[in-house]
């Protein structure tokens, strides 16, 4: 019971603020309303039991995606007044998004009366926690799966450094060759010095 | 009983957050900051989906894969707004009407 109520408040918070992600004017607006609506998915994992993803939820994406968001709503420039000017394609949106909503209605409402998927009730978890199971399945099930994600960050990693590096002209910067190549003769000079003898 | 939460409830959530992000495409045609957020919406709902089929069947796969899509999630948002921040710093402006310069 308790868990339904919190349910219900989690989805709402969820949807309202999905909503005013897309209806604000302000970019920043957005991200603080993403980040909240990131919050209350959390919580309707942590309901459904799966707290590992639940609480990496949070760290990747309010620690990470929506402070790279806000980094860069609020490092670019922008002219919010041009940029709220609402499209002609807001029709065809909502058109779009009914189509969907009616397709996914009849799914509902023809759907039949036998469950056809099979609700396998005995978990078999041995008392291990949710975080443990994920664990273990992860290195050596999906061990694959596991090192191509790892590629896929890095990857990204080094894309977004290479698309975003420039190279400035009037800036020194440290030559290893050219340092390593020095040598003694054409670096230094030798002068001779005569004491005269002021007068 | 709508005070039992079965996986109706969970579906039905993801299915209005999808929806929620798809407008939000068509809505803001002109900011790309929004479009990539109304994207992190639709992988969210996707998650919601995944981890919900994946607790009432009784198999971990579903969340292993919700995992999957969150690190694909954090590298596209970190490309995407790599590509804006080029973008802006070309232009002067992400309005996307007007990021046409690649069609000859």
């Amino acid at each position: 019971m308790f868990a339904s109520i919190l349910f219900f408040l989690f989805s709402f918070l969820i949807l309202g603020s999905a909503l005013l992600v897309i209806t604000s004017k302000n970019p920043v607006n957005s991200v603080i309303f993403l980040i909240f609506s990131f919050f209350n998915a959390a919580g309707i994992f942590l309901i459904a039991g799966a707290e590992f993803l639940a609480l990496i939820m949070l760290i990747v994406y309010v620690g990470a995606v929506a402070v790279l968001f806000l980094f860069v709503v609020m490092m670019l420039d922008l002219n919010f007044e041009e940029l709220n000017k609402k499209t002609k394609f807001i029709r065809t949106g909502i058109v779009t998004a009914s189509i969907l909503i009616i397709e996914m209605l009849v799914l509902f409402f023809y759907y039949p009366e036998e469950q056809s998927f099979i609700i396998n009730q005995d978990n078999n978890t041995n008392g291990l926690t949710n975080t443990e199971i994920i664990g273990s399945k992860i290195y050596t099930e999906h061990f694959y799966h596991f090192q191509i994600a790892g590629l896929i960050l890095l990857v990204a990693m080094i894309g977004a450094i290479v698309l975003t590096l420039r190279h400035r002209d009037n800036v020194r910067r440290q030559d290893i060759p050219l340092q390593v190549s020095r040598d003694q003769e054409k670096n230094i000079e030798l002068k001779d010095i005569t004491f005269e003898e002021s007068e | 009983m709508i005070f039992e939460i079965g996986i109706y409830h969970y579906t039905i959530l993801s299915a209005f957050l999808f929806f929620t992000g798809v407008f939000g495409i068509f809505l803001n045609r002109t900011n790309l900051i929004i479009i990539l957020m109304s994207l992190e919406l639709i992988l969210l709902s996707v998650s919601i989906n995944f981890i919900s089929f994946s607790v009432f069947l009784g198999d971990i796969t579903g969340q292993i894969f919700s995992l999957f899509i969150l690190t694909v999630a954090a590298g596209e948002a970190a490309i995407g707004l790599a590509i804006l921040v080029v973008y802006f710093r070309n232009s002067g402006n992400i309005n996307v009407n007007e990021i046409n310069k690649m069609r000859g």
